[in-house]
């Protein structure tokens, strides 16, 4: 188990390296270094921002799993960092859809948002992971105490409603968005069982969740 | 090869400036060819265009023609590296990366059906008699993207009627080639191939459908539908199906393979229409391929701009229910 120095000076900064690489690698990308963005960039920026939203947000998940996995508490302080990447990956997909991608035409936008329904469940996906990167800090965790707890879980309902955009963006070969759903439902299965095990020896001893 | 006629006129002297300077950017490219940077081919320029079938051969191209958009071309190197083309693969860069060990010659087209003249005929005998104009037209796909091409082809009427329909053809089928061993997308099976498509007569009739037989005055990249393919410019892309080797008359409507993956969202008809939505892009505006980051979106037009040639075809029709 890595030491207490080690997380906040080696671990966490590594972490965050690694968050940023792929954006850094596009940024490269999009001034000329490395393989071409092609002849339609902006579309290629577009899949790029949403699945690095979408892995990052199924790391963030992970976590909890991991910590029971490993039966210690120290990936717990990797999520935060997690999740407010996952965040920032989601607003330059949102933001490159509404800037070069839609022009700001507004008219389109709101069409696109009612009317087609992977961008309906990508849009609302994102609303609920707003309030969860506003209340990520510390202050706001100790001032909503328990309650915290249960506004972040609409990071379940969130991912599952990414999950579901990345499908049904797909026009015929669903391969890739069901390797995430997979993912996905592995990440929730493992705290359904853990949960169903810990309530079971709950007279035992203490557990955490 | 594709030679039909001989070099008797100076290509520029009958192609707008801007397809000229494209044609000669495609030479100098055509150069790198040999050092292996066009897609697969991996042959020398020096050699034989005829001995080496990857290799795109030059064509004669007789004329320009009224029906040419004179808006700028894409560059060849946008042409043949975005394509949609599931029989190689699911993005956009897959046909020209994983096109390679396709072999466009020798290639036979099966001409069946409602008509007087039937039988398997060899690429060469089939297009003989006509002869290959240059085509600039618009490219409009429906996932709300576009092109501008230029196209080297013959007129799909002038063809059909030599091989005499019936009065009971009412219907254009075509299929593309099942050849799973060099066409790594067809061994996924994503789509159900063979590829078909298909027109009405008055459709195919109609003097903007050409078979494509290049681009860019050589022989069509493997990528683009080699060696011969369908281009209906009022017609959302996938309608103009490429690598053929089976046009068929039919009485009754034929079966097209984006309409029975997905009904609800890709019709029989499937024309250009800013009016009609698709659950998944607005039709309403397109973006043009090779304008960068910034390049402006521009309003879709009805039947992609091509309403004065096919507008008619449709006259008393609901274009809402037959999209
Ligand atoms: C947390 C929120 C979101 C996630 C995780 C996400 C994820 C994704 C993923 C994985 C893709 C497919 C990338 C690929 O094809 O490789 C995608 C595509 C796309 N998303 Fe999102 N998305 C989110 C929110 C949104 C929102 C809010 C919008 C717009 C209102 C949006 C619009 C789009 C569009 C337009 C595409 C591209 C479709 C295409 O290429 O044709 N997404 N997204």
């Amino acid at each position: 188990m890595p030491s207490n120095r080690q997380i906040r000076f080696f671990l966490k900064p590594l972490v965050f390296l690694a968050c940023t690489a792929p954006l850094a690698w596009i940024g490269l990308r999009v001034i000329g270094f490395g393989p071409s963005l092609g002849p339609n960039p902006v579309e290629v920026l577009q899949d790029e921002f949403g699945i690095w939203t979408l892995r990052l947000l199924l790391a963030t998940l992970a976590m909890t799993p991991m910590r029971y996995a490993l039966g210690k508490a120290w990936p717990i302080r990797f999520r935060r960092m997690l999740g407010l990447f996952a965040f920032s990956y989601a607003t330059l997909h949102f933001a490159n859809y509404l800037v070069l991608d839609q022009q700001f035409d507004w008219a389109l936008i709101l069409e696109d948002i009612l009317d087609r329904p992977f961008i309906t469940v990508g849009f609302v996906g994102l609303m609920l992971l707003v309030p969860l990167a506003i209340t990520s800090t510390r202050g706001w965790q100790s001032r909503l105490g328990k309650r915290w707890i249960r506004l972040h879980k609409l990071v379940y309902p969130a991912t599952i409603l990414v999950c579901w955009h990345f499908w049904w963006q797909v026009k015929k070969d669903a391969t890739e968005p069901l390797i995430y759903v997979g993912l996905l439902i592995l990440l929730l299965g493992a705290r359904l069982w853990h949960n169903r095990r810990g309530a079971r020896v709950k007279t035992t001893g203490p557990t955490t969740s | 090869m594709i030679i039909r006629k001989p070099a008797d006129i100076n290509p520029s002297e009958i192609t707008p400036e801007s397809v000229f300077h494209g044609r000669r950017e495609f030479l100098r490219r055509a150069g790198l060819a040999g050092t292996g940077l066009l897609a697969g081919s991996g042959c020398a320029a020096e050699e034989d265009p005829a001995e080496d079938p990857g290799t795109l051969s030059k064509l004669e191209v007789a004329s320009g023609s009224p029906y040419s958009t004179d808006a700028e071309p894409n560059s060849l190197e946008d042409i043949m590296s975005y394509n949609n083309f599931y029989e190689f693969g699911l993005d956009k860069s897959d046909p020209a990366r994983l096109s390679g060990d396709f072999r466009p010659r020798p290639w036979s087209v099966t001409v069946d059906g409602e008509a007087e003249l039937t039988g398997t005929f060899d690429l060469d005998d089939f297009i003989r008699p006509h002869p290959i104009e240059e085509r600039v037209y618009r490219l409009r796909c429906v996932e709300a993207w576009s092109m501008v091409v230029p196209w080297n082809g013959i007129a799909l009427g002038d063809l059909i009627k030599r091989f005499k329909p019936t009065s009971r053809a009412k219907y254009v089928a075509f299929e593309t080639v099942v050849r799973p061993e060099e066409m790594p997308g067809q061994r996924r099976g994503v789509l159900d191939f063979p590829y078909v498509e298909g027109l009405t007569m008055a459709e195919a009739m109609n003097p903007l459908s050409i078979l494509a037989l290049g681009v860019y005055g050589v022989s069509l990249p493997n990528q683009n539908g080699a060696p011969i393919r369908l281009v209906v410019p009022w017609k959302y892309g996938f309608k103009s199906i490429k690598s053929i080797v089976r046009i068929s008359f039919t009485e009754k409507e034929p079966p097209t393979t984006w309409n029975l993956a997905a009904p609800r969202e890709y019709g029989f008809y499937a024309n250009v229409n800013p009016e009609v939505n698709h659950p998944r892009w607005s039709q309403a505006k397109e973006r043009t391929i090779g304008t960068g980051f910034f390049g402006e979106k521009k309003p879709t037009l009805m039947f992609n701009g091509y309403g004065e040639q096919v507008a008619s075809l449709y006259e008393g029709m609901d274009l809402r229910k037959f999209y």
